[in-house]
Order: C-alpha cells, then structure tokens, then sequence
C-alpha cells in the first residue's frame, strides 16, 4: 500500500496484549482514513449501545493517507469513539506532528479495547510497541506529564495524553498532544480516563511512500501554491489567527452573548478580538506538521493577576469565555484557555455550561450558595476551570456538561446544546446554514462538520443571504461532504478556505494510486456521515434529537442586524433530509445506502 | 452627514481602527473604500450596519460601515 502505511495496532487494556494487524484495504478504499476510517473499524467492531465509559467501549486513533505527506497542512489524526458527553458517535480531530510520527513509526492507526487494571501509557517506539506502568504520571497535569514521558522514553517522542479532567471522567476532557494541541470535543479524554489510559507515546523513524512521488509533488505544490497565495490561509491566519473571527462575527451580529440570552453584539468585542490579541501579547505564530498556514497563536501574559503563557485561545475559546460569559478581560480569558490545555478539558463545552449555569444562578434556579457565578467575572472563570478538571465543590456538576446540569435543576431548555453537545461561537439566529449544521451534526453542537459561516458570513467562496432559507440544505450537505473527505485525509479543514476537491483528490490519488474519480472521492464524505448517522440511529437518536434549543427556534433575537430572526429550522430540515436520501424520520433509505456500498 | 468608518485586520495598518466620517450626501460604500485607498481586490466583506452591502450602496446618516479584508477561521 501507499501513503498508508499498511498497518494497525490492536492495544487490549484488559489483558495486556499489543498485536500488529494489517490494514483493512477494502476499509480503507471506501472510508480512506482518520475520521472516515476510524468511523468504520468503530462501527463495525463495537456496539451503539454500549456504555461509552465501559469496557466495551472503544477508541480508535487514525491517520489519513496524506498525513505526514508533503501534502499542504497535513498533520491531522481523529480520535473516534462513542461520546461520553452525549452518546454520539465522536470524531475529534487533532493536528500537532503526532499523527505524521505515528506514520513514521510504521502504523496507521491503534485501537484499544477493555480496560486496564492499572494506569498504563503505550510506549510505540517503532515496530517495538509496549504496555508501561503510568501509576507515577496519575494525576499529573498534561505539561508534566509529557516532559516526565518524553524523559523517561526519548525527548524526540511525540505524546498525547490526558490531564486530571480525562481522569477524573469529566464528561467534555480533551486528549492533548504535544502540550497545546486537542482532540478537544465530545469528551474523548474522558474514555481515555475510563480505561485508565494516560498517554500514547510515539517515536518514528520510517516515512510515507507515496505511489507516485513526482505527480504527488506537483500536486502538492500545486495546492501549497494556492494557500500561500490565498489571502486567508497565506496572510490573515496566520497574523491573526482564528480570533480574527471576533470582530467579523460580532459587526455580522452573530456573536453569542451570555448563553445566546441577549442580543450576538458585544459591545466590548474589540478588548478580546484577534487585532487586540496581536498587538498586545502575541510572541509568534505557529503551524502544525508541514502547515503553510501557520493559525497557532503563542501568547504570553506577562504579569497581573493571570500571568501565564501557552498557546492559544482560539475564537472558540475566546468566545465562549469572553462574550459567552460577558468576560472582556482578555488576560482571564488567556488564563482560563492555557490551563484548558494543562488540565485536558474542552473549553467550548466548559464555557458554555459556565454560562448555563450562570443565567440559571440569575434566575434563582440555582442557589447562590453553590458558586460565585456572575457575568463578567474572569477571577470566578478561572477558579471553575480548575474546579471542574478536579471535580471539586460546584466543578462537580459542571463537569457533567450544560445538559446534565440543567436537566437536573428542571430546566433544560437553558442548555444551549445540540444533541446534548454545546454549540459554538455563532449564534444561529444571524445564520441559517449553521442552524441547520448544528441540528444535524453527528456529534451534536459543533461548527466543523459544515462551516456555513464561511458563505454566509466570511464570503468564502462566495457571500449567500446568512437570513434566508432557501438553498441552505443542499449548500450544506455539500460543505459536510467534503469537510468528510478532508477530516479523512489528515489534512486540516483549515485548508478548505483556499483549495477544494480536486486538490484533494488530486493529492489522494498520487499519493495513495487509488485512481477514483473526483466525484468518487467526494462521496467518501457522504459514505461517512450515513455511516456516522446509522450508528447514532442504532444508538436511540431519531428525528426528534435533529433540532436546537427553544430559545433559537422561539425567542427572536433581541437587537442587531438579525433582530426579529428565529431558526427556521421546520423549513430546512425536510429539504435536508431529502436531499441526504433519508425518509421523512431522518432514516437513510436501502436505495440511498446501496449507494454508498453500506447495504 | 456622519458615518462610522470600522476597519479591521491588515485595512488598519497606515489607516484607523474606527473614525466618524463627514461625507456628501449621496456618498456610496465605494467612494469610501476608494478615498481610503482599499484595493478593491482585497476587499472581504462589507456590512452596511450588520448587513453584507455592495460598493454602490448609498450611505445615509448614522450608519456603520465595517470594512473587512478577506479573513476566515473557526
């Protein structure tokens, strides 16, 4: 095989064992790699009912075929699993030089199953792969523990762990690799915890060999060529990073503001927007493996009261601590990310169940005796970051997720979630398209399984009504498509702004010598998301759980450039489940699933 | 008549973040971008008060005119 390295690791935790497979070629020709190909070794292997914190559970770590490649931007791995946060199918993506070295050490991809008696980490040092005591490293925080792993294996090692919140079974804990960088939603961490799994250590020495080195290059020059120059992933990423997106989202009038209670205009949007963040603490920026793009933010608070450094935030989490809680202290906001990375917990989830919690508090639902939570306060923020990682006091409940926490004080409908998974920075009442996104997510709230901001509000590729209806659910499917393809192929979504799919397939077939047509790569990301809803189907979701909170198909938004918009989702959803092939409860039909060879 | 001028990202650099502008009556969003020397190539978005608008768009008092370069994240 090529550009795949041809071979899987299969970890039981239960009873010790490590043992080398070869790749699943038909597999990986129809799903290709990393979320696809995860997705199917999943499905096949593990039951959707299962209790995503069992033993029966599973996690499945995968590469794309062009990670590690030259290919442009393809550092990509996805973690696949059953979400302890909702029950979803879960995808979390990650970027970093994990994957390309787990390639370099000659493996594809590991799945693990059952459970450790112990704590362990896998020490993969080439084809020398290993079960070691972690006893030592539970309960160390993510930055200790990868110095202490890659002191006790090799300082060249790549690692990616858990902190205290996977630990602890925090229901929305991230897997980090090298320090900064997540598999950050749905709660992967936390199934890493389950199974008393700290870390995953890789040191490869090998390469990729791709079947057609000279077509291969040119291919990937060629799509190299049109990032550089595309003014987006050449220039604006990589000065100002994805918080760029705080002043553009908040002038469009889709900025959440206090768990989406208020008007999406922050009028202090400026004190925590990327221009500020460049300007006033920005060290440099940096790239994932082999990235022209270069969007990581390395930022320094110097002194204060959140003097702290790391990498980050992003907008995600600039947002959900910022505007999400009426937080324009940039310098709080900075220190609550930064020790997100150090204890493994998903910021977008943590603020926005913060913020649930807080308008609850508001109203009296939750006592004030439980917590000191109040608009605006960063000190507060930063002590629940902590608290929830540890469990402690208050951090206890908000480490269940908003969904859990506002279910159990009787009022749900202040969980601002789809499908039990916290939406992202966009509020769906200024944009339709992400609207529909966020009801059929496989994995629930989430903005990278169709990013319909980009037509509908950066203009990318080109500008459609964000207000209207009409053409939303065939452009969507089209953007959770490719974005399949693209999550398959280890290369970052990132690169979506400036290329499309012939790049990508163009790269894919020189570097694998699967010589399928265009539209054939494309509908690997169809394939992929029937395959992802068959089993959220399996697992009880139905039509009912395709929808958003009632606040955004019922109360309309208070003021701005979208006032008086609610989702119309009731207009869009039929359309979409048509055009996906799906009956009219959400069940795609035996002809479409012929189609895609899942029959 | 007075129209808030909004820039942001790299169209700040040599230029303003924000200024309250005395323009003519009958002014478009183009005459603006053009007397700010904005390569129209390089032109992102434009929101007339929230909403996207195009160069020949006339201003009118009391409006905000944000003017983006093309930026994309997530």
């Amino acid at each position: 095989m090529f550009a795949w390295m041809g071979n899987i690791l299969r970890v039981n935790l239960t009873a010790g064992t490590v043992v080398a497979e070869p790749l699943n070629k038909e597999y990986a020709e129809k799903f290709i790699g990393a979320r696809g190909l995860g997705t199917k070794y999943f499905v096949e292997e593990v039951d959707a009912s299962v209790d995503p914190l069992s033993p029966e559970n599973k996690i499945v770590f995968m590469t794309g075929p062009l990670t590690g490649t030259f290919a442009g931007s393809a550092g990509r791995y996805n973690v696949v699993t059953k979400g302890p946060l909702n029950g979803t199918i879960a995808a979390s993506n990650s970027g970093g030089t994990f994957g390309p070295e787990l390639k370099y050490a000659g493996w594809d991809g590991i799945i693990f199953e059952g459970r450790s008696p112990n704590p362990v980490y896998l020490w993969i040092h080439n084809n020398e792969v290993k079960l070691c005591p972690a006893d030592e490293l539970w309960g160390q925080d993510v930055y200790a523990a990868t110095d202490l792993l890659k002191a006790a294996t090799d300082e060249e090692a790549k690692v990616a762990c858990i902190g205290p919140a996977g630990e602890n079974l925090v229901k929305f804990a991230c897997i980090m690799n090298e320090y900064h960088r997540a598999a950050g939603r749905s709660g992967v961490g936390a199934v890493m915890g389950s199974k008393n799994l700290k870390a995953i250590v890789v040191r490869g020495t090998g390469s990729v060999m791709v079947k057609d080195p000279q077509a291969f290059i040119e291919a990937a020059k060629d799509a190299r060529r049109k990032l550089h120059e595309h003014p987006v992933t050449g220039e604006g990423l990589g000065a100002y990073g994805t918080n760029i997106l705080v002043n553009i989202l908040n002038e469009h009038g889709g900025l959440p503001v206090k768990n989406f209670s208020e008007a999406a205009v922050f009028p202090n949007a400026e004190k925590i927007s990327g221009e500020y963040q460049a300007e006033k603490y920005l060290v440099r920026n940096k790239g994932c493996f082999g990235c022209c793009i270069g969007c990581g933010r390395v930022t320094d608070i110097p002194k204060g009261p959140f003097k702290s450094a790391g990498e980050g935030p992003e907008y995600e989490a600039t947002w959900t601590f910022g505007s999400n809680l009426n937080i324009d202290d940039f310098e709080a906001i900075c220190k609550a990310n930064f020790l997100c990375n150090e204890l493994g917990l998903d910021p977008i989830t943590l603020g926005g169940t913060i913020a649930c919690a807080t308008e609850m508090m508001e109203k009296g639902i939750i006592p004030r005796t439980a917590a000191p939570l109040r608009w605006g306060d960063g000190a507060v923020l930063v002590d629940m970051v902590t608290k929830t990682a540890y469990r402690e006091g208050f951090g206890d409940e908000l480490a269940e997720g908003s969904y859990r926490l506002a279910e159990k004080y009787g009022y749900p409908e202040y969980s601002m979630t789809a499908k039990k998974q916290e939406m992202p920075a966009y509020d769906p009442r200024g944009q339709q398209g992400i609207g529909l996104n966020y009801a059929t997510s496989n994995r629930g709230g989430c903005h990278v399984r169709g990013y319909m901001t980009s037509p509908e509000v950066l203009g990318i590729p080109e500008k459609v009504d964000p207000d209207a209806t009409e053409g939303k659910a065939a452009l969507l499917k089209a953007f959770q498509d490719l974005t399949g393809l693209v999550d398959s192929a280890g290369v970052c979504l990132f690169v979506t702004f400036a290329i499309g799919l012939p790049e990508i397939a163009a790269q894919l077939r020189t570097a694998t010598g699967l010589d399928i047509s265009d539209d054939e790569y494309y509908q690997v990301g169809d394939r992929i998301w029937n395959l992802e809803r068959l089993f959220n189907l399996r697992a009880g979701f139905s039509k009912q759980d395709d929808t958003l909170p009632p606040r955004l198909l019922n109360e309309p938004m208070k003021d701005g450039p979208h006032k008086g918009r609610v989702v119309e989702l009731d207009v869009m959803l039929p359309e979409y489940y048509s055009l996906r092939g799906w009956d009219e409860e959400g069940v795609p039909t035996p002809e479409k699933l012929q189609e895609l060879g899942l029959a | 008549m007075r129209v808030k001028v909004k820039l942001f990202a790299t169209f700040r650099k040599g230029r303003f973040r924000e200024r309250d502008m005395e323009l003519n009556e009958d002014c478009t969003v183009g005459w603006v971008i053009d007397h700010l020397r904005i390569p129209r190539k390089e032109l992102g978005v434009v929101f007339l008060n929230g909403l996207a608008a195009n160069a020949d768009e006339v201003l009118k008092e009391g409006d905000t005119l944000s003017i983006f370069p093309m930026v994309g994240g997530g």
